[in-house]
């Protein structure tokens, strides 16, 4: 076998690990394995590419790598767990800008030369996505770091100034394709520079999530044009893999979102309906409606959970499978404690009778002091059929039928939950405003059934 | 050399299929360690940027290359590292199970290295 084949070889087992880490990564008991799988699959293709016949700067490159680790180790190990999604902005951003480059470095060696027409097509398809994902990668880092304001960015004619952009770095491309000119591809090159920046400015913080997986997904196609660039299997089967996986999660994350990514990526652009958005809470706002087994999976690995049981847990009869729930919970090694408000239900105590009946053991039953000082700590509440009695309106709207009363405060919990049978208000008529809160999740069904289903999704986790 | 455009296209189609069949169905709450995940992969650049910068001529093409190798290595590092930290609460759940042994008694607030 020669070095060559053995390289290939090696190529090839990277892929297959990243495939798998992809694989891995989709659930929750291989995660970190799929992770770690990833990056041995990345240490074997590095390892085995240093072996590449025709190498020389070995010691510029190492050089190189050590700097990149210096600052990368650190900054990854010390930022704090909130500050995460901008460091995966940064991370994908230098990746978008390396792919760039090395299409680049690549076109201006070759410059003078005869190019066939579809390698500068590969190059500029190389340089342009790399570049608006590096760009946009670096605003979305500012608008989460809070370093910009996290406000859409518009102004007047935008459109028409995007449009003239756009257009303007399609005549440079052609000009490339003409003349196969390095300096057009360095103008180039800073004009996909203001495009991604341009391209970012008008989406709004909360979205940003959703924008970096976007960006995430363009990272890894501008990677896989640098691999046609080089001739590099590993390059164009990892990129386009992190392309496609990349654009799915996109999709799954603005779904979760309730929001469509047309919606997401360009709702800013209209003034009226960016007003009609800061409307939203008013009644007819976006809900976000989740699945079973995304509630079962985030109950499952929470440290404490609430079940504040209300009178739909009583109409369905579901008192014995919330303690199913509970137990399945507590078995993981989850906090769970039943948070009781006096009046949930149609009489005082009704909640308390109702678990007796399923023995749900006492000293999970918290009266609503003591329930209302474990809120800010708890991972998830989960409202079963209850809504007077958790809504805040209570608190903060003095017009309110029900200010004044006292409610169990779900909203201090990090997410909340609401297993309700539709929208509709509750006992009182009044509208709850905490189920447009962006960490809520509605889980609309049956009382029992949905409960059932939970069970057998943190089994399942 | 056509024949080799050819061979790339056949494997950048087959890739786009199997990006979106490998990952399905995946729970919200991994939704973030995925992205996390898969923009580490393409930190793979750092293959390209090396063989760029191993055949390089000149100072121009050199220092690209270097900038390229940095931008490549903090990536790859940077996105392995982050994925692993936002995984630990998943490894520190199951180790808590194995470690508490008798199920059904909740447990006090067990050894955790991040705060979620």
């Amino acid at each position: 076998m020669s070095l060559r084949t053995g390289i290939d070889v090696a190529y090839l087992v990277a892929a297959i690990c990243f495939i798998i880490a992809l694989r891995f990564l989709s659930s929750p008991k291989t995660a970190r394995l799929g992770n770690l799988i990833g990056a041995a699959g990345m240490t074997l293709a590095l390892a085995m590419t240093f072996a590449t016949p025709g190498l020389t700067h070995f010691p510029l490159i190492v050089v190189a790598m050590v700097v990149g680790a210096v600052i990368g180790v650190p900054a990854a190990r010390l930022v704090k767990m909130t500050a995460m999604p901008q460091m995966v902005a940064m991370f994908n951003g230098v990746g978008g800008g390396a792919a760039a480059l090395v299409s680049l470095t690549e076109f201006s060696r070759d410059a003078g030369q005869h190019v066939a027409i579809y390698v500068i097509v590969e190059v500029l398809l190389g340089v342009i996505i790399g570049c608006v994902s590096f760009a946009g990668s670096a605003v979305s880092f500012a608008k989460l770091q809070e370093l910009i304001t996290g406000r859409p960015i518009t102004y007047p004619g935008q459109q028409i100034v995007n449009a003239i952009l756009g257009v303007v770095v399609l005549a440079f491309a052609g000009a490339v394709l003409a003349t196969s000119s390095t300096l057009a591809l360095v103008i180039l090159l800073l004009l996909a520079l203001v495009l991604g920046v341009a391209f970012v400015l008008p989406i709004g913080g909360a979205d940003v999530p959703v924008l970096i997986s976007l960006l995430n997904s363009f990272t890894g196609l501008a990677v896989a044009a640098s691999g046609f660039v080089l001739h590099s299997t590993v390059l164009v089967v990892a990129g386009t893999l992190v392309g496609a996986s990349g654009a799915l999660l996109t999709r799954m994350m603005s779904l979760a979102m309730g929001r469509s990514l047309t919606n997401i990526l360009f709702s800013a652009f209209g003034a009226v309906v960016t007003a009609s958005g800061s409307t939203e809470g008013s009644g007819g706002g976006s809900v976000r409606a989740g699945t079973p087994e995304d509630i079962g999976v985030l109950l499952a690995y929470s440290r404490k959970v609430a079940i504040v049981p209300g009178y739909g847990l009583a109409v369905a009869q579901a008192q014995h499978v919330a303690r199913e729930l509970a137990d399945t919970l507590t078995a993981r090694g989850v906090e769970v404690y039943y948070a009781i408000h006096p009046v949930a239900g149609r009489m005082p105590g009704h909640m308390n009778v109702l678990l007796a009946e399923a023995n749900v053991p006492y000293e999970q039953l918290e009266e609503m002091d003591d329930a209302n000082r474990d809120m800010p700590t708890t991972d998830a509440a989960l409202v079963v059929g209850a809504n007077d009695v958790v809504n805040p309106a209570a608190k903060d709207s003095p017009g309110s039928p029900i200010y004044g009363m006292p409610i169990l405060n779900v909203d201090q919990a990090a997410n909340v939950i609401f297993l309700k049978r539709s929208m509709r208000p509750g006992f009182a008529g009044i509208d709850n405003q905490l189920l447009y809160d962006p960490k809520t999740t509605m889980l609309f069904g049956d009382a029992k059934d949905m409960l059932n289903q939970l069970v057998a999704a943190v089994r399942a986790a | 050399m056509t024949g080799s455009i050819l061979n790339l296209v056949t494997v950048f189609v087959l890739a786009g299929f199997l990006g979106f069949e490998v990952i399905s169905k995946v729970p919200s709450i991994l939704h973030t360690p995925l992205m996390s995940g898969t923009n580490a992969i393409h930190g793979v650049i750092l293959v390209g940027a090396i063989i760029v910068t191993g055949t390089a001529h000149g100072t121009t093409q050199l220092s690209l290359g270097f900038a390229t190798i940095v931008l490549a290595t903090l990536n790859v590092v940077g996105g392995f590292v982050v994925t692993d930290r936002m995984l630990e609460m998943f490894k520190s759940r199951s180790k808590q199970l194995t470690e508490s042994g008798a199920p059904g008694q909740s447990q006090p607030s067990g050894p955790k290295g991040e705060d979620a």
